[in-house]
């Protein structure tokens, strides 16, 4: 698909990305529900699902984003990240934790020798309205407690506007101030309004030197939709068939059930393919989920149902 | 007798169930459903099996739920924990009164369906649905007394103000007796949720149709949904799923027959409280409150005086 157009180079005008964004092939909307649709009623069971669950678990990110963080929950979710499910020691740790920049030091130290990584989120998140230079201030501080991973969001008006001049020189910015630390783009789908941008979102993040590129921030519905994670998948797909390098794609907010979680196993298959099928390429952004996958996995192996009484109250 | 498949027609036993009447009028003729967290689902498994009279004739065919939906039902009913437990006594009052308002109304489809079932006479059936009838009244009017009763103020040597009182144990899971499909239902059920706990309920595997109404009935009297979830079908097949499931807080055996020592077992798993009546039970017979105290933890609690 990108061989129909030419890539933009970094120093691309605001039109040229314009006419490239826009000659991208339009997503034909109707076709990509009824993928999704029909993908989520693949059944995984018995011994495939035991392992989908403990790659479903090994992908979680696991996320506290709320104003009443403190650093006692975050360390209360750090060791949930480490050791999942204190009665059993199999369950595997998840990949990271993400929590608000400010909280990172306090997830770093908790975390320190666990190899589960810090994600922060950065760049004025949720809604991404703030100057330039609080943006990079942000991302700067986070890299410099520890976060090795950095989920920005982009500047949503900027880009309705058109003007994806800016949006891609944030996106590069931003980029430069992680240095080493994984940079994944947020494009917010739920605000693009439609298909035809999530994938203009998605190329545009990935030109700008996204690792990952995810769905939501969690604060807006819908968040992570099967259509916007597929049309994501698609993009990530289509952009290492050109260049071979892959990026990551991160679905976050609304997945709930481990029904959800092996359903976004699914797509990753089908769509991206099986090299997608790991912690480093793809993630689940979700808090309620690990709960879910834990008593799935107890169900799996003991045969009856455990209750959340049993588990932390997150 | 074989169980139906996929989306199983209603069958064509009775002269009353012929797909046209003398009119030549289609006959609409009703599916009996599971009720689920208010609503009233077909079996995710989508078996259904059949129901007959007393004398053999075929009756209906009714959802045979499987594991799947038992698991809905107690996310359904711990879902409806929080709010239901929470209402105050006098409000769990009039809802279980108006029950018995809504089943009043109903009083000639209860009767015929238990005369079917039970293969007695209409008078006896009516009496029957009567003291169903009756029996929710018995415990609407308990739900803001119970605590009188049961709690206490206890004399302490120390300064304090000590006093225990009853709480609703959490979900309960209610095997029905399979001998008396509508007054032993609603005398396991009722006693159950007056004092705020919510209910998983397994309806008589062989007279199933009296308590698909009673859910019509729950459905329309302001109960909310979830409080009560009803399951038809095989009881060998649900209530093991039921007694070892861990969101589960309570088990009720008075219609489990011969699975209840092995449920017994199951449920130790997880410390629940279990009910095993033994013996006979008259269930006209004044229930006391002895149906109702099994299902509520004690809380005490002491509170300095003279500060």
């Amino acid at each position: 698909m990108p061989d129909t157009a030419t890539p933009p180079g970094p120093a691309a005008s605001n039109a040229s990305l314009r006419a490239y964004l826009h000659g991208l092939p339009g997503v034909d909307e109707v076709g990509v529900r009824e993928r999704a649709a029909d993908l989520a009623t693949r059944s995984v069971k018995t011994a495939a699902k035991g392992r989908a669950i403990d790659l479903a678990i090994r992908m979680v990110d696991l996320t506290t984003l709320e104003g009443a963080d403190s650093p006692g929950k975050v360390r209360a979710m750090s060791a949930k990240a480490a050791h999942p499910d204190p009665a059993d020691p199999t369950a595997p740790p998840v990949a990271a934790v993400c929590v608000y920049s400010d909280m990172v030091a306090v997830a770093v130290e908790a975390l320190k020798g666990t190899g589960v990584r810090v994600a922060s989120v950065a760049t004025a998140f949720p809604s991404g309205r703030a100057p330039m230079e609080a943006k990079l201030a942000d991302t700067r501080r986070a890299v410099a407690d520890g976060a090795t991973e950095i989920d920005m969001v982009i500047d949503r008006g900027a880009f309705l506007a058109g003007d994806y001049r800016k949006v891609f020189e944030e996106i590069t910015a931003v980029k430069e101030a992680c240095a080493t630390a994984h940079l994944k783009v947020i494009l917010e789908t739920g605000e693009l309004a439609t298909c035809d941008n999530v994938r203009r979102a998605s190329w545009l993040a990935i030109h700008a030197g996204a690792d990952f590129i995810k769905t939501s921030t969690g604060k807006v519905a819908p968040a992570a939709t099967p259509q916007a994670t597929l049309i994501m998948l698609e993009a990530v797909r289509d952009h290492y068939a050109a260049t071979g390098r892959r990026v990551g794609v991160k679905p976050a907010g609304g997945i709930r059930t481990t029904k959800d979680a092996i359903r976004k196993l699914v797509l990753v298959n089908e769509v991206a393919g099986p090299a997608w099928l790991d912690p480093d390429l793809f993630r689940l952004g979700a808090s309620s989920l690990l709960n879910d996958l834990l008593m799935q996995r107890t169900k799996l192996a003991t045969g009856s149902y455990p209750g959340p009484d049993y588990y932390t109250l997150d | 007798m074989a169980e139906s498949g996929k989306r199983a027609k209603g069958a064509r036993g009775s002269a009353a169930e012929r797909s046209e009447d003398a009119a030549g009028r289609l006959a609409v003729r009703k599916t009996y459903k599971l009720y689920l967290g208010g609503a009233f689902p077909r079996s995710e498994s989508g078996r259904s099996y059949p129901v007959t009279s007393a004398k053999g004739d075929h009756l209906a065919n009714a959802a045979a739920a499987s594991r799947k939906d038992a698991r809905d039902a107690v996310v359904a009913a711990r879902a409806a924990f929080g709010g239901w437990s929470s209402r105050t006594g006098y409000n769990r009052g009039q809802i279980l009164y108006r029950v018995a308002e809504m089943m009043e109304g109903r009083r000639a489809q209860f009767t015929a369906e238990i005369a079917a079932a039970d293969g007695i006479s209409r008078t006896r059936a009516e009496s029957m649905v009567s003291a169903a009838i009756d029996r929710w009244v018995y415990y609407a009017g308990w739900t803001d007394k119970f605590i009188q009763v049961i709690g206490a103020t206890n004399p302490v040597s120390g300064p304090y103000f000590n006093s225990s009182s009853p709480e609703p144990t959490g979900v309960v899971a209610v095997i029905a007796p399979p001998e008396a499909p509508l007054l032993g239902l609603v005398s396991v059920l009722a006693p159950v949720i007056a004092t705020g706990n919510t209910a998983v309920v397994v309806a008589s595997e062989r007279a199933p149709l009296p308590a698909v109404t009673l859910a019509e009935v729950l459905a329309t009297s302001d109960l909310p949904g979830g409080v009560v979830n009803i399951l038809t079908g095989r009881l060998h097949e649900l209530a093991p799923h039921l007694a070892a499931h861990a969101d589960v807080n309570a088990l009720d055996l008075t219609g489990a027959g011969e699975l209840a020592a092995g449920l017994e077992e199951d449920a130790a798993q997880t410390l629940k409280r279990v009910l095993r009546p033994s013996g006979d039970i008259d269930w006209a017979a004044d229930p006391g409150i002895s149906w109702m105290t099994p299902f509520l933890e004690v809380k005490t609690v002491w509170h300095p005086i003279g500060v």
